[in-house]
């Protein structure tokens, strides 16, 4: 009997669906362009950030490093220059953490409660709500700059740490009400309803049935607004203040401070440093992310 | 345990009004199905009741107390769903004892009730697992455990057995059926399965269209239904219905009405002698019966037989009616004529 049961027959791999070869050599060589095309720059990012500047005089752009030295990744950490300070870059990694962590944990939260609300609620003019907020989503950001520079002036928030972290979870309102409510759309009505015959008022339901149940998606949220506040310069260059400024700035500001000789390798490691972050976000999540997005899709 | 009745009930969704001035009383400890169609309002009203959706008119009273506007909470009711609508993040004893939670109930008390209710429904070996780890049967069975806890006055139960497969369909059905009979609770089910509905009610209500059609015991709303679509509705196959004329009495004047025929009052005899020109046209071997199917002259016919594979098709057989059993129906309304069929002729199309 379980011999019967054993392994699945392997006739259905290959075979007729393979592509006939010159296409399949063409499908090769677009592949291997594109990732020329993407990881070059990588390449001679990675190189020039560890060679030392007599080796980056002679204007080998693509040559490999002689004399390997990580000084450059730790000037670009502790010592390079930004206008005046001289403190590295990781001021600016303090304050993008600094920025990111509350940014993202807000704005998943009204997101989340946002969508809830919206699905299973259904409070009047609810459906003109979500309109409302997904125009917002479509706006682009210099068109509100202004009014919002105002604002946040008149609540005595701007140039604050709190100021920034309220853009960033205004900003993402929209996209998260959106994911969320997306979500929930998918959870079973009558889920709901049992918990209300259970007694479960607004609050309770939100947090003790639909939040433990949204972890996959979650896990997008956080993948999406961790890589996007990271990755902000404008709203942190505006908002944030002289003494947050996100890291993007920093790196701007670094790259953009020359006293006598542009240093290269100091200028690629600071880059490095600055993608680290939304890079190993992206490879630890990898799975997680496209888990999340098939949870959210394909439910039910 | 409690009584529940509905006066003058209207529900609108939107612009459409699903029900309006509807009239039911449920006594106390019955099994009442509510049977129709899709779309006839019976989840509506269930769910009215339950208060998940807002009467729009009229009342909603559970045990003598009004709670038209009450939250779901506060009337005493338990519910199963039809997607078991378990908790997906809490285990069985969790999912069971959420509701007592929530009510601050003392811990000793949340688990003598869980207890109680698990050991009701052979659960005990289960209370650790999630949901997902569960089968159909199994999730029905914490959802009837989780309306259980809550000792209710009432159980509402949203077509508890629509996703499960056929054999555990027939299973549960006959323990709820046990449960109502130990409980003694009143209950009320909604469904569009007949065969549920006859074998649980104590008494069904036939909807259609917003509008209970007929309520009765199961047994006679079966044999003496109210309209034709009732007669239809009920039974399988379904029954036959003929045009003609019908005469109450001899001497009075024929009327014009629709026999209706439950198969299993058709008799066939061998030969053509009783009603010349039934032909056998399909045969559905049933096991225990066969349902012949008949061709008589033009129109479409089942009958009950024996599996002694008698009437092959393509057989002339002769057709016997009881017709003491029969029920007429006006045929322009479809009400039920209540005159005892004392001669019937059939009309050729």
């Amino acid at each position: 009997m379980s011999a019967v049961m054993g392994r699945a027959p392997a006739i259905a791999r290959g075979g007729s669906r393979r592509l006939p070869r010159p296409a399949r050599v063409g499908l090769y060589a677009f592949l291997l362009t594109a990732s020329v095309f993407f990881l070059l720059p990588l390449y001679v990012m990675l190189a020039t950030s560890v060679k030392p500047m007599e080796e980056i005089r002679l204007g080998n752009l693509f040559a490999l490093p002689v004399k390997m030295t990580l000084q450059p990744w730790a000037q670009a950490w502790l010592s390079a220059c930004t206008g005046l300070q001289c403190d590295g870059i990781r001021t600016g990694f303090a304050n993008s953490v600094a920025i990111v962590v509350p940014s993202t944990v807000l704005s998943i939260l009204l997101g989340a409660l946002n969508g809830y609300a919206l699905s299973f609620w259904r409070p009047r003019g609810a459906q003109a709500l979500f309109v409302v907020l997904l125009t917002g989503a479509f706006i682009p950001y210099q068109v509100m700059m202004f009014p919002l520079v105002r604002a946040l002036a008149a609540m005595g928030l701007f140039g604050s740490l709190p100021g920034i972290v309220l853009i960033h979870t205004l900003f993402g309102m929209p996209v998260m009400t959106l994911l969320f409510r997306n979500y929930y759309t998918g959870v079973p009505r009558e889920l709901f309803m049992a918990a209300r015959i259970d007694g479960g008022g607004f609050w309770r339901i939100f947090a003790q049935l639909m939040l433990p149940m949204s972890l996959p998606i979650v896990v997008v949220a956080i993948i999406m607004q961790v890589t996007g506040i990271w990755n902000d310069y404008i709203l942190g260059l505006v908002f944030a203040g002289r003494d947050n400024l996100p890291m993007t700035v920093q790196l701007n500001n670094i790259i953009n401070t020359t006293t006598g000789e542009r240093l290269y390798n100091v200028n690629m490691a600071a880059t490095l440093l600055t993608s680290l972050v939304p890079l190993v976000v992206y490879l630890v999540s990898g799975r997680w992310f496209v888990r999340g997005i098939a949870a959210g899709a394909v439910k039910g | 345990m409690a009584s529940v009745s509905i006066q003058q009930l209207g529900v609108r969704m939107g612009t459409t009004s699903i029900l309006s001035q509807l009239d039911l009383d449920v006594h106390e400890g019955e099994f009442l199905v509510l049977l129709g169609p899709s779309g006839c309002g019976k989840s509506t009203l269930l769910h009215t009741i339950a208060g998940l959706l807002d009467a729009e008119a009229g009342s909603v009273h559970i045990g003598g107390r009004d709670v038209t506007h009450a939250d779901p909470k506060d009337r005493g009711i338990g519910m199963v769903f039809q997607s078991y609508a378990l908790y997906p993040t809490m285990n069985v004893e969790r999912n069971m004892s959420f509701g007592l939670r929530v009510a601050g109930l003392p811990k000793g008390e949340i688990r003598k009730r869980v207890e109680r209710a698990s050991r009701m429904l052979q659960l005990d070996p289960l209370l650790a697992r999630k949901p997902a780890q569960l089968s159909g049967g199994q999730r029905q069975r914490v959802a009837i455990g989780r309306a259980l806890v809550r000792e209710a006055q009432v159980f509402l139960f949203d077509e508890p057995l629509s996703n499960l497969d056929a054999k555990l369909r027939t299973e549960l059905r006959r323990e709820l059926k046990a449960l109502h009979q130990e409980l003694g609770a009143t209950m009320i089910y909604v469904t569009h399965d007949q065969v549920e509905a006859m074998t649980l009610a104590t008494r069904v209500a036939v909807m259609r269209g917003g509008r209970i059609q007929q309520i009765g015991a199961p047994g006679e709303v079966y044999a003496r239904p109210a309209n034709m679509f009732v007669a239809g509705f009920l039974g399988s196959p379904s029954m036959n219905f003929v045009e003609g004329l019908a005469t109450a009495a001899s001497g009075t004047p024929a009327v014009p009405a629709v026999l209706g025929i439950r198969p299993e009052h058709v008799a066939l005899r061998p030969g053509s002698d009783a009603f010349p020109g039934a032909r056998v046209t399909l045969v559905e071997p049933m096991g225990a019966h066969e349902v012949v199917w008949l061709d008589m002259q033009g129109h479409k016919m089942a009958a009950i037989a024996p599996s002694t594979g008698e009437f092959p098709p393509g057989a002339v057989v002769g057709v016997q009616m009881d017709l003491a059993r029969a029920s007429l129906f006006d045929p322009n309304s479809g009400v039920r004529l209540d005159l005892p069929p004392a001669g019937f002729y059939h009309r050729p199309h």
